[in-house]
């Protein structure tokens, strides 16, 4: 398990470089930054006296590590726009969207893994066609359009949910809805076929051999081996949702990281489309490195390699 | 003295795209308390049917009409699955023939042997867990206290076979059914877990339904075989007059495939039996085995071949015997 966990970690540690190296780029590659930091009409001396007093001048590689310690210690540098730190601005909206993320992600759990369950216990009823319309329906609606009729139905037209803000906890229902629907269909039919398959495996024969009672089978049995496989792909759904909260906050107006990502790109503000881009990634690799994890306490056999 | 379990005029039909299969098609026998029954044919004759469905763990394909499917005295036929659950792993276990698969991945061996047991009983942790150790040592198990902490992929085959015939007992049933227990695993050992089998059998004084194509198997622990055919019984009787007599033309195809110390020789041609088996499916009649019996004939087609009784326990079904009934 030791060995196990030191493997992920390290391979967790150099997709973290990788990413940190791109991010880097991305303000070195989108042109000379000396340029855009002196300002429209500035001389040549101008541009070359912020150069130096910026380090632009030195090689690469020492800017890229004088940067990423910087990072490390918190301090992402500040944005050329807005005159602020650009790791106080993401402190501000991170709240927002790391709610919508996790109420999000377990709005999307809550729903298909039991309708899941329930379709693969009855299959080719009436309840896994039920399933299966929601799921088709998930994935065929892009989620900003569906965030757009859940606006016109229920803030419209029922008037019963606000539109837009992240005031209360009602401000988070249609959006939590809208960005968590887009993650069901895969986990739901993940679920659906992995339970199908368990269940008619040897052990579960086995276990009703035994005399064990349905839920028993079920949940400790049957679940189990069923959501190994699942929680890969929940990480895999989890990181479009950061990508999807981009959208999803601009339709709701929500403060958060997404909208500031979108506002930033939009007025090249680079330095914090960078932190965002940085900060999102390890969010991401984190949650990924918590999904190995965690399937390594479900599975024994991973563990063991 | 009354049967363990009474099987009578059992019947299992699997719903297929193709048509029905008459899996098994009218069986009877019946097994006694502390004796071994050996049902006996080739793969998909309906042997695991017949077990499957003593159980109650047919597939949802499965159709399953009998008489009687009496178990110390009581129709499990008339049972609901709620009781039956009370019955199955606690009065009745099974064994199955896949070892490597049968096991759940994700549990130690000691979370699943204390959960066949506190499932029926109301023991302690610590009794359930005393009561393992004492089977795994039973089956043969070394070391068997810290066997419990691993999991089941690291574990042979073999030992895996064992750890079922713990987990079977854990109960103290009073039947137990093994099918193929030996099939899946290596020469070396099949020897050793139909032995374990046995000795396990006669020290817990169970009925046991010994499901096998092995009729060298039979020979040693059988006390009355089943020879079946196409989901039919052709042949039933006591082990000494199955062997010493085989009546059904099949029987005695089984017996020219076994080599026999001291008669067979070295180099000599062990028997085989031509053709493959019919599948099941469909309106049928007439002798399953006439498509490969050198002795049919065209009266083997008719209808309504019945078995035909010798002795209380005795009966065969062939209306062309190649022995005279006086002989046998």
């Amino acid at each position: 398990m030791l060995i196990y966990t030191l493997k992920r970690l390290g391979l967790a540690m150099i997709v973290m470089v990788t990413v940190s190296l791109i991010s880097f780029m991305l303000l070195r590659v989108s042109g000379d930054p000396a340029i855009s930091l002196a300002g429209e009409g500035a001389s040549n001396e101008e541009i070359e006296f912020v150069r130096i007093q910026y380090g632009f001048d030195r090689p690469l590689i020492i800017q890229y590590f004088e940067w990423a310690g910087r990072a490390l210690h918190g301090d992402l540098g500040d944005s050329p726009y807005l005159n602020q730190p650009v790791a106080q601005m993401l402190r501000e909206r991170m709240g927002v969207t790391v709610i919508l993320g996790v109420s999000a992600l377990s709005f999307a759990m809550i729903l298909s893994i039991p309708l899941g369950m329930l379709a693969a216990i009855r299959p080719n009823t009436w309840i896994d066609r039920v399933a299966l319309s929601i799921s088709v329906m998930g994935q065929a609606m892009p989620s900003f359009w569906f965030g757009l009729i859940l606006i016109i139905f229920f803030g419209v037209h029922l008037r019963w949910l606000p539109i837009s803000g992240s005031d209360t906890w009602r401000h988070f229902v249609m959006p939590t809805i809208a960005l968590g629907y887009y993650a069901t269909p895969a986990i739901m039919r993940l679920v659906r076929s992995g339970m199908i398959e368990v269940l008619a495996s040897d052990h579960i024969r086995t276990a009703r051999a035994k005399g064990l009672r349905w839920p028993r089978i079920l949940f400790k049995h049957t679940l189990r081996n069923a959501i190994i496989p699942v929680v890969a792909v929940a990480a895999v759904q989890l990181g479009f949702m950061l990508g999807g909260s981009i959208v999803i906050e601009s339709i709701f107006a929500l403060n958060g990281l997404g909208n500031l990502a979108w506002v930033s790109i939009s007025r090249s503000d680079l330095p914090v489309v960078q932190a965002i881009v940085l900060f999102l990634s390890t969010t991401y690799i984190i949650l990924t490195f918590l999904a190995d994890l965690l399937n390594a306490f479900l599975d024994p056999r991973i563990r063991s390699t | 003295m009354s049967a363990l379990l009474e099987v009578k005029h059992l019947n299992v039909d699997l719903n297929l795209p193709a048509g029905t299969l008459h899996a098994v098609r009218d069986v009877s026998f019946s097994v006694e308390k502390g004796k071994t029954l050996s049902l006996v044919g080739e793969s998909g004759c309906g042997k695991s049917m017949i077990a499957l469905a003593i159980m109650g763990l047919l597939p949802p394909s499965g159709i399953c009409s009998a008489e009687k499917i009496a178990f110390e005295g009581l129709d499990l036929q008339k049972m609901s699955e709620k009781k039956m659950s009370t019955f199955r792993g606690a009065r009745m276990a099974m064994i199955f023939q896949e070892p490597m698969t049968s096991l759940d991945p994700c549990y130690t061996i000691g979370n699943q042997l204390v959960e066949a047991l506190t499932e029926h009983k109301k023991v302690s942790a610590r009794e359930a867990r005393d009561r393992a150790v004492f089977l795994l040592e039973k089956v043969g198990i070394t070391g068997s206290a810290s066997r419990l902490k691993q999991y089941p992929h690291q574990l042979s085959g073999g030992l895996r076979q064992r750890i079922m015939i713990a987990m079977g007992l854990m109960c103290g049933p009073s039947l137990i059914i093994a099918d193929e227990p030996t099939t899946a695993l290596d020469v070396t050992i099949q020897a050793q877990i139909m032995g374990l089998l046995a000795s396990i059998q006669q020290e817990f004084n169970m009925g046991m339904i010994l499901i096998t194509h092995d009729l060298g198997v039979v020979s040693r622990v059988a006390d009355d075989v089943v020879i079946m055919y196409c989901g039919q019984v052709v042949e039933t009787g006591n082990i000494k007059e199955i062997f010493n007599n085989p009546i059904h033309p099949y029987t005695r195809g089984l017996m020219e495939c076994i080599p026999v110390p001291g008669k067979t020789k070295p180099g000599e041609k062990l028997g085989s039996i031509p053709g493959i088996v019919p599948t099941p499916i469909g309106d049928l009649w007439g002798c399953s085995f006439r498509s490969r019996c050198s002795l049919a004939t065209q009266e083997c087609a008719a209808r309504g071949l019945e078995l035909i009784k010798i002795s209380d326990k005795r009966s065969f079904r062939c209306i062309n015997p190649p022995v005279t009934i006086a002989d046998a």
